[in-house]
């Protein structure tokens, strides 16, 4: 699937995006971010504050405890700050 | 009802965009318009970046404004959000809510900054008048508290 990073949270991970295959138990979002903090010190500066980092899974904002299965794309961002 | 969903780099014409919604119409009694304008913060800012979530930002919006739509007998909404570099004194957003009478415009209106404040993803970043890039701008829990005010949040 793919993976997208928005404002600070791309800045702290490196990428705006990336193609990424998730291991068999990676179910929901708070796995995915837990299998994340796993892959370097990048990604555990951007989630270290995890309760702060939202989601969306396709284009629709997601809870830690959605199911990823299926998903296109996951997004990463910090909350949202337009209007 | 076609809402008018735009996101842009350019800025926007609230009197034009308002004849658009109105032009050709009769049924309309209320249109109440918001725009929000960037502030220079007493004099520091040099200019907002605002980053976005391209297909995201017009799909949420979209919700929302459905949202809006089973909440009160609305007959036109426009809402246009502008990314990029914006300067102080230029406009971010703006809203406009059609009604027959005043009091579903106001609210809808009211509803539709609150939910974009809180849930269109976009981020603000400060550029400064030193010439130095300032911090991304923190949510605000009195946006929160205002959003909650409406009860249930569109899915």
């Amino acid at each position: 699937m793919k993976l997208v990073y928005f404002a600070w949270v791309r800045e702290r991970v490196g990428k705006t995006d990336e193609q990424v295959e998730v291991p068999d138990g990676v179910l929901t979002v708070a796995d995915l971010v837990r299998w994340l903090k796993g892959r370097g010190e990048e990604y555990e500066h951007a989630f270290e504050n995890e309760g702060i980092v939202r989601a969306a899974i396709d284009h629709v904002h997601a809870k830690p405890e959605a199911r990823i299965t299926g998903a296109r794309e996951i997004a990463f961002f910090p909350p949202m700050t337009g209007g | 009802m076609a809402f008018t969903i735009r996101i842009q780099a350019e800025p926007f014409d609230t009197a034009a965009e308002t004849a658009s919604l109105t032009g050709g119409r009769a049924d309309i009694g209320a249109v109440v318009a918001f725009t929000g304008l960037c502030r220079d913060e007493g004099g520091r800012l040099a200019a907002l970046e605002l980053e976005h979530y391209p297909g995201m930002a017009e799909a949420e919006i979209g919700r929302i404004a459905a949202q809006a739509e089973t909440r009160w007998p609305l007959l036109g909404l426009t809402i246009v959000h502008r990314f990029g570099r914006i300067l102080p004194g230029d406009e971010i957003v703006l809203v406009l809510a059609a009604s027959a009478h005043r009091q579903a415009a106001f609210e809808a209106a009211a509803f539709l900054m609150d939910y974009l404040k809180t849930h269109a993803p976009f981020w603000k970043r400060e550029h400064l008048k030193d010439g130095t890039v300032g911090a991304w701008v923190e949510a605000k829990e009195a946006d929160d508290r205002a959003t909650e005010r409406w009860g249930h949040a569109p899915a």
